[in-house]
């Protein structure tokens, strides 16, 4: 049990999650979560502004109820399958994130600095949030898919656009990391 | 049932964590490199070997994957645009709905979001180069 309840190392995880990609392609599906934005915007009517938003939904309700079976299956890890363990962090970065504000990094899934209500009532920390997920919901339509769809799917069968997604992901993710968020945090 | 596995293993494998998204950014841990390139690895080495042996799909017809659409533009720019928020709120399409199930809730701030940002490039679409 010891286990699973620790964290899994990443040569079992990565497999792993090519299983899910077989998996939905032995049903006839295919693994990309991001199309779950464009249906729900579909699903609430956006058809009428845009024919991107044109597409009978019910043909995506399967890819929904993958939805729904990851935040079920994010409640079931945390509750059941989890010990109090750390994110085994490298200690420069749990020092670096110190200097920028974040205490107890690798204590939560996330930090508290950005997620919890206090955060949240912030007017920077609302616009943290509002402005990460736009750009994630809006980059992701531009380049035709996600990490699902691109890196591993796209990747996996040897796709050119997809490479040039995945090294796109990776320009967009240096510069946020290595310089926009020391300018953010670091009062 | 797919879903329930995928949230399992991403919260399992720590891919969800903000700080390793960070880590990874940083290049100050090998982790999440060694599940995207485990993970990539396992599925090239599926993907041919289910061409070789003609793996039929539950409906009998061989395993496809759909081809993405080309661009030069819009993989690139589109790429570094997901990525900056990829690496600020540490979450991808795909995580958001696994945090919010282990309790984050501000999270679906992030979803709603994410929601209009893909609605709003419904609506540029066409004016966008791709």
């Amino acid at each position: 049990m010891e286990f699973i309840l620790n964290p899994w190392p990443w040569f079992i995880s990565g497999p792993l999650i090519a299983l899910v990609m077989a998996l939905l392609l032995y049903f006839g599906k295919t693994f990309g979560m991001s199309t779950n934005l464009r249906t729900f915007c579909a699903i609430g009517g956006a058809g009428k502004f845009s024919n991107f938003f044109r597409f009978n939904w019910k043909d995506q309700s399967w890819n929904l109820t993958v939805v729904i079976g990851a935040v079920i299956g994010g409640f079931i890890a945390t509750q059941y399958l989890s010990n109090d363990s750390k994110t085994d962090l490298n200690p420069i970065t749990i020092e670096e994130l110190k200097t920028m504000g974040f205490s107890n990094s690798g204590a939560n899934l996330v930090p508290n600095e950005m997620y919890n209500w206090e955060a949240v009532s912030t007017t920077k920390g609302l616009l943290l949030l509002i402005i990460g997920g736009f750009l994630v919901g809006f980059g992701t339509r531009y380049a035709g898919g996600c990490t699902s769809g691109h890196a591993i799917t796209g990747l996996s069968s040897l796709q050119k656009p997809s490479l040039l997604a995945v090294i796109g992901f990776f320009i967009g993710g240096l510069i946020m990391a290595n310089v926009i968020l020391p300018l953010i945090f670091n009062s | 049932m797919v879903g329930i596995f995928f949230g399992i293993v991403l919260v399992k494998s720590e891919a969800v964590s903000w700080y390793r998204i960070y880590e990874m950014f940083r290049f100050q841990s090998i982790h999440m490199y060694g599940i995207i390139g485990t993970a990539i690895a396992s599925g090239i080495l599926f993907l041919q070997l289910s061409k070789k042996a003609h793996l039929k799909n539950l409906e009998g017809v061989d395993l496809f994957v759909p081809k993405k659409e080309e661009g030069f533009i819009r993989t690139l720019v589109g790429g570094s645009i997901f990525g900056l928020g990829w690496a600020l709120i540490g979450a991808c399409p795909g995580p958001m709905y696994i945090l919010l199930g282990t309790g984050v809730f501000s999270m679906l701030i992030v979803i709603a979001a994410a929601v209009l940002g893909t609605f709003l490039y419904g609506i540029l679409k066409d004016k966008l180069p791709h």
